[in-house]
């Protein structure tokens, strides 16, 4: 498997891809829950990128950056998450257009 | 077109169509689940590029532990949509505007043959060597340190990297999540109303008392 496996610029092609359906998510969803799900889909956009270069280079950082990425994709989940209780139980809402408190 | 590129080109085209499925459903469940279906298809992205130990942690970590915090947040919030709201936000264009725009630089900078490198000896990646404390293979009754050699061991490799050229990364990532973890419960926490804190100790009581009565009851 290693070494048929397709070529780097499949994997960046295919990252890209992932990475900007994320970023149109966050942009244009309006509900916070799926903005925060966009927001994975970017970090794993990311990771797949890690993953590829590990690969073409042969070394294991990229693997062992993966593995932080993950770490800090699930803390900012669980952070997040909370944020989102939070905002349901003072709001009534998560939609994102509604917490405008800030807005001066 | 080889097979291992057929499987890359099943799985990629799996992996856009449900994370665009993710962005685009209008009920939070039916996003997570889609969201599950691209994440395990990442990790077969990753095990085909020799990466197992990432796949197997992204399965478990990801598939395992993210979504069941979303499917739970999203059962606890209980968000019912009318049919008429608005799913798009004010910005819907600028957002497509930019996401296409990210997509063309991606695009214009991978080009084939664009990363020109040596070939470097992929066997780093997967193999391990080590000294291991053994009996002399000349004299057996003698025990000296002998250099093995192991192939096809990709978790024991990032393993090695993980606790050895990487360990205070990874101490440190064990103190964020702590803190993540304290911050989640802190900023999850419910503040007792003036009433509820007023009567939070008598409450407290009076259950303690029920119990002991039920204890009680079940012992005679």
């Amino acid at each position: 498997m290693l070494e048929a496996a397709p070529s780097t610029e499949a994997y960046l092609m295919l990252s890209g891809s992932l990475f900007a359906i994320g970023l149109i998510g966050v942009v244009i969803r309006r509900n916070m829950i799926t903005v925060l799900m966009a927001i994975e889909l970017m970090l794993n956009a990311v990771n797949i990128n890690l993953v590829a270069f590990s690969h073409r280079l042969a070394s294991l950082e990229g693997q062992v950056f993966t593995i932080f990425v993950i770490t800090v994709a699930a803390g900012e989940a669980a952070v997040g998450l909370a944020i989102i209780i939070q905002l349901y139980r003072l709001k009534s809402t998560i939609n994102v257009d509604e917490a405008r408190t800030l807005n001066g | 077109m080889t097979p291992a590129f057929a499987v890359f080109l099943l799985i990629g085209t799996i992996a856009v169509a449900s994370s665009i499925l993710v962005i685009a459903m209008r009920n939070p469940v039916h996003s997570a689940l889609f969201l599950l279906l691209t994440f395990l298809c990442v990790a077969v992205l990753f095990v085909m590029k020799g990466a197992e130990f990432v796949g197997a942690v992204q399965v478990l970590v990801y598939a395992g532990g993210i979504m069941v915090l979303f499917l739970f947040v999203v059962m606890l919030i209980n968000v019912r949509h009318l049919p008429d709201e608005k799913v798009l936000s004010n910005f819907w264009k600028g957002g497509f505007a930019v996401g296409l725009g990210v997509f063309i630089l991606f695009a214009s900078v991978v080009r084939p043959g664009v990363y020109h490198d040596e070939r470097p000896n992929k066997a780093r990646l997967t193999q391990v060597s080590e000294r291991i404390w053994t009996e002399s293979r000349k004299t057996p009754a003698k025990y000296v340190y002998r250099r093995v050699n192991r192939t096809n061991a990709n978790s024991e490799a990032v393993g090695m990297a993980l606790y050895r050229d990487y360990l205070v990364p990874f101490e440190v990532a064990s103190l964020f999540l702590l803190v993540a973890m304290i911050g989640a419960i802190v900023i999850g926490k419910r503040e007792l109303s003036a009433v509820e804190e007023e009567t939070a100790q008598q409450f407290i009581l009076d259950r303690v008392e029920v119990e002991k009565e039920v204890k009680e009851a079940m012992s005679a």
